[in-house]
């Protein structure tokens, strides 16, 4: 079970308090009906799933009921830092095995 | 009387002579002493046939001492409170205890089913796929037959009596074992300030330092074991978690530790909870979880007699039990040595030692030599003579490597063959995290692989066998982890005590021993004694052609066990490898999972069961309907009321008179479960556009709007009727299921891609209470107990709301209707629901108002073809599936969430399945809710499937059945005939019709 930093409540709490949100730094296109089905499906359906540095959402649902991102190592569950919404991730993916 | 305890030594061990304990196995009375287990006291009873095995049925003896026992697997006690499947060797005996063998028919001692044995040749590995696989219906046959065969215990049939408990902990440093490498890391780890937990899965702490006669300084081993103890307790920083074991090590050191509390109790003398579940987040985690000795596999290794070197020692030392009279010792190495040593010491026959190595020299080795033991050097026990106990050991010389048989063999007398392979440390715990072990050939046995948690691994767990060393790495370790949580600087004050160990010279790597006839000939050399797993069997896997050890582990079941194959694996995967012709490091192990001794359900649930294992919601009117009646249907955590039969009454006769008497006159439904959601602020408006299909920006204060809410995907997730309040204030209604994932599902927008709206949202679901009057008299029964608005219809119109006082409280009155009929959604502060509820039922009573529950609402809205969301659509359904294209809005500005998608090649496709009705030809048929549908019943199987039936009822209304279904082009098949074949082999035939049944034009609504 994990054990995760919210940014907003600044405190170490159990996994039992929050959900998970998927990946992290998906843009809504801004104007999606000038989308290709091609370009839309991308957004819509196709989500990376890198072995090693994963850049996530997640929601303090029993807390603060916040959403914010994680960088979560999927081999090793290691979380390496979580920020609020709107920030950029300071740990990234470093071999070529792993997708940023 | 009991018998007389043959195998007891008169003195010696940590039993206690003077405090006799009477229990019974398989009915037969036995007496043995506090401070005894089980095992230990059946071996001082000199039972020695404590089971029979899985597969063959062979009788089988005590083999080891701890968790890793393969064969003395018992049941315990009867009735509510009998437990299955625990170790002999971990059961500590109390007054009046019943223990019972789990396998066995009709008894251990007479076994039918050894006739099994028999036919074993019959009966390979991967028998049960092989075999049993086909035909299917004589599947429930086999498994009949093979669930007796199997010998697993009886799980109870009567509801668990005892109570269970969970604990949450934060410690500093964790501690798992309680040998004297953990007990060294924990003196430190305390001394230097650290929050410490120390858990032992033996009902006391010391490990290795119980079973031997080892001194450390000046001390006896035992002396100091005390003194550390002492030391221990007397620390406020300090648990002591003795019959704990801890089970399972989970993500960021999260580890769960089982605490048997008074299992070991007289029943009578139980006080509290049975067991304990610890959840324990620890910053540091040391692994002191000792080593298990590796048993050798030769022939017959399995007849009850054959056991671990270091048990036969555990039993000597520690229980005052010589488990035989004339032992013979078979080692690999020199540290079994001192099993002989021991042996001797007690005044009992050491028959010899058979040492597989050419020339094994060490100070042990020799001591045994000065005592006048004999040492069969270059030898191997091949076979072992004897059916129900050892009568005598086969020994033959070996080549240098251990793998051939130099010269003829010749039979030595004995009753008890102690067998030694070297060790296997305990690595279960650290490959829970996915670590894989790595091997070490020099330790000839897997070590702790890298783990990226915050835990090291120390003593015999980590491959260092010596006393010394194991207190030395535990001190350093406790030393370590208390400086890494800010206790102390990290320094082991541990000063090496003066001790003389022996040395030891290189053992062996022996893990088959070879036999005169080839391994697929020989008789029977068991590696996994749990699951019945042979060489044989392993070699003929490799043969067949796996090569991945976790294949073989599955065709084999080798490791299957509730053991988990500690005992077995190590060998298993040797004769694995060399099958294969590779080495081990490249054949690798299986992984360990928790949990790494079989845990009780009852722990895992603790106190979450009955009526605590859910939270159940209630609504403000709740006890009213309980007091008429009601049945209940459970929506999410809702109990809302099903129906309200009256005496005697079925379901469908009570539905079938709510249903009439709300169109023909006036009925009452509780709704104030639907989900609510104040919505406010400045974006408000464009915010709920956003999430809809139509648009809200225009909607005026006192004005009502339903909305389907999409996924981005443009499948319908939920609906419900939004009301504006005031500007910039809304009411949106949700599925009494959904309300939560919607909340969330407009949180995740507004946080993360549109938080420069202002807006905000907050569940009031809770707040109010909802009585929903529906019928033609609707407006006569709110009009008696709310005078202070105009109800008429031309100024209280269809999808209006007004504030205003109903029986004496202010209210929000919605005109929106489920029914189809005149309806007023009356909503009140919560705690005046059942006030308004009753007066409601009071102004109705001259028009009949009868109460109704779920099912009546969903008959009422069927008729009108009115969707329910998770019902008529399952996640694959657009707005335009559902003949609702209606409802979305083509010219918002904003392009809402969904609307891409519905504009998607899948999404415009001809053939996807649409909303529409169906009409049994018989119109007393129902459908059942899910038939498959199909436009030719005598269409050769696998038939083509056309869509689903979703809802189905009958109408009392309409005097006919009526069903919702989705069909493949359904819309452009008005009037067609399609089939639904049910599994009973009937056909209903019905016909596709609109999916509006009642009063098509809405008129009875709007009045």
């Amino acid at each position: 079970m994990l054990q995760i930093k919210c940014p907003y409540c600044q405190e170490l709490r159990e996994e039992d308090e929050f959900s998970y949100g998927g990946e992290a730094h998906i843009e809504r296109p801004a104007n999606p009906e000038a989308c290709s089905d091609e370009e839309w499906g991308a957004y819509l359906f196709f989500r990376k799933n890198p072995r090693g540095v994963h850049h996530e959402m997640w929601n303090h649902a029993a807390g603060c009921r916040r959403y914010f991102n994680v960088t979560r190592n999927t081999v090793t569950y290691e979380i390496l830092e979580s920020y609020p919404m709107g920030e950029k991730p300071a740990v990234l993916a470093a071999g070529p095995g792993e997708r940023n | 009387m009991p018998p007389m305890q043959v195998n007891r030594l008169e003195k010696g061990g940590r039993v206690d002579r003077a405090d006799a304990v009477n229990f019974t196995f398989n009915g037969r009375p036995l007496q043995g002493y506090v401070g005894d287990t089980l095992a230990s006291a059946l071996l001082a009873n000199g039972v020695k046939v404590v089971a029979r095995s899985f597969k063959y049925s062979r009788p089988r003896g005590v083999v080891g001492h701890g968790s890793e026992e393969p064969n003395a697997i018992v049941q315990v006690a009867s009735g509510a409170a009998t437990i299955p499947n625990l170790r002999a060797t971990q059961v500590q005996i109390y007054e009046g205890l019943e223990a019972f063998s789990v396998g066995g028919w009709p008894s251990v001692d007479f076994d039918l089913m050894s006739v099994v044995g028999w036919f074993s040749r019959l009966m390979p590995p991967g028998f049960y796929y092989k075999t049993f696989m086909w035909p299917a219906r004589l599947w429930l046959t086999y498994e009949h037959f093979i669930r007796k065969a199997a010998g697993l215990g009886q799980a109870p049939q009567l509801r668990d009596p005892d109570s269970y408990d969970k604990l949450n902990h934060h410690c500093d440093v964790l501690i798992v074992g309680a040998g004297p490498a953990g007990l060294s890391a924990a003196l430190e780890a305390a001394s230097a300030g650290a929050r410490v937990i120390i858990a032992d899965e033996q009902h006391e702490m010391g490990g290795s330092l119980l079973s031997g006669k080892a001194s450390i300084g000046a001390l006896s081993g035992q002396q100091w074991l005390q003194d550390s103890c002492e030391q221990l307790a007397a620390y406020g920083n300090v648990t002591v978690l003795p019959r704990s074991t801890v089970f399972g090590y989970y993500d960021h050191n999260f580890l769960a530790i089982l605490e048997r509390r008074n299992d070991h109790l007289v029943p009578q003398l139980r006080t509290g909870s049975r067991q304990r579940l610890h959840r324990v987040r620890a910053r540091q985690v040391i692994l002191a979880t000792g080593a298990i000795e590796r048993p050798l596999v030769f022939a017959n290794n399995d007849v009850p007699g054959v056991m671990l070197a270091s048990s036969v020692c555990t039993y000597l030392n520690r229980y005052g039990v010589a488990p035989g009279k004339k032992l013979l010792l078979f080692t690999a190495n020199d540290n079994a040595y001192q099993c002989a040593l021991d042996w001797h010491a007690a005044g009992r026959t050491v028959v010899a030692v058979v040492d597989s190595r050419a020339a094994p020299d060490g100070p042990k080795v020799n001591a045994c030599r000065r005592a006048g033991i004999e040492v069969i050097a270059g030898h191997g026990v091949i076979d072992v003579k004897g059916k129900k106990a050892v009568n005598a050991a086969i020994v033959a010389p070996l080549n240098a490597e251990g793998t051939a048989l130099t010269g003829s063999s010749r039979p030595l007398d004995c009753d008890l063959i102690a067998c030694s392979g070297g060790w296997s440390p305990v690595v279960h715990l650290s490959s829970h995290n996915g670590v894989k072990p790595r091997w070490d050939s020099d330790a000839i046995g897997f070590l702790p692989g890298v783990s990226s948690q915050a835990e090291c691994s120390v003593g015999a767990a980590a491959g260092s066998y010596t006393l010394l060393a194991c207190l030395a790495e535990g001190a350093a370790a406790g030393a370590s982890a208390a400086g890494k949580t800010g206790n102390g600087n990290g320094e082991s004050g541990f000063v090496a005590p003066n001790t003389q160990e022996k040395t030891e010279h290189a053992p062996q790597a022996l893990f088959l021993v070879p036999h005169s006839q080839r391994t697929s000939r020989a008789p029977k050399q068991f590696v996994d004694f749990q699951l019945d797993v042979t060489a044989a069997s392993i070699e003929l896997a490799a043969r067949e052609g796996y090569e991945s050890v976790e294949h073989v582990k599955r065709y084999t079941a080798m490791g299957f066990g509730t053991d988990q194959g500690k005992l077995g694996n190590i060998n298993g995967i040797a004769i694995l490898a060399r099958a294969l012709g590779q080495d081990i490091p490249s054949t690798g192990t299986t992984m360990f999972r928790p949990c790494y001794t079989p845990t009780t359900f009852g722990a895992l649930a603790g106190r979450d069961v009955a009526d605590l294992f859910d939270p159940e919601r209630y609504t403000a009117m709740h006890r009213w309907h309980l007091e008429h009646g009601a049945q209940w249907e459970n929506v999410g955590q809702w109990k809302r009321p099903w129906y309200f039969p009256q005496s005697g009454e079925s379901l469908h006769q009570a539905v079938n008179r709510e249903c009439l008497a709300v169109r023909s006159s006036v009925g009452l439904l509780d709704a104030s479960t639907l989900g609510k959601i104040d919505i406010q602020g400045r974006d408000a408006a464009e915010f709920i556009t956003r999430m809809y299909t139509n648009s809200y920006l225009k909607l005026a204060p006192g004005k009502c709007r339903y909305g389907l809410m999409l996924k981005e995907d443009g499948m319908i997730f939920d609906d419900g009727v939004t009301a504006c309040i005031s500007e910039n204030h809304y009411l949106m209604h949700t599925t009494t299921g959904g309300a939560a994932g919607v909340l969330a599902w407009l949180e995740l927008w507004h946080q993360t891609e549109w938080p420069h709206l202002e807006v905000y949202f907050t569940s009031v679901t809770d707040h109010w209470s909802t009585a929903t009057i529906s019928g033609p008299n609707a407006r006569k029964v709110l009009a008696k107990v709310c005078d202070d608005i105009d109800l008429e219809g031309d100024q209280f119109k269809f999808l209006d709301w007004r504030e205003c006082t109903v029986a004496g409280v202010k209210a929000r009155v919605f005109r929106i209707s489920f029914t189809g009929e005149l309806s007023y959604e009356v909503n009140v502060p919560a705690h005046s629901g059942r006030h308004i509820w009753e007066a409601l039922m009071a102004a109705g009573e001259e028009f009949a108002i009868t109460p109704y529950g779920t099912e009546t609402m969903h008959v009422l809205r069927a008729e009108k073809g009115f969707i329910i969301v998770g019902q008529d659509t399952d996640g694959s359904m657009t707005p335009q599936d559902m003949n609702m294209d209606w409802i979305v809005g083509k010219n918002k500005t904003f392009s809402f969430i969904g609307k891409r998608s519905l504009a998607r090649s899948d999404s415009i496709r001809e053939g996807r399945k649409q909303l529409v009705g169906l009409r049994t030809l018989d119109p007393l048929q129902v459908l059942p809710e899910g038939s498959q549908i199909v436009n030719d019943p005598a269409e050769a199987i696998p038939m083509a499937m056309q869509g689903h039936v979703t809802s189905s009822y009958y109408s009392a209304n309409l005097k006919h059945s009526i069903a919702l279904a989705v069909v493949k082009g359904g819309l452009g098949r008005m009037g067609d005939r399609v089939y639904c074949p049910l599994a009973d082999g009937a056909v209903i035939e019905a016909e596709i019709v609109d999916s509006v049944f009642y009063d098509p034009t809405g008129e009875r609504q709007n009045v």
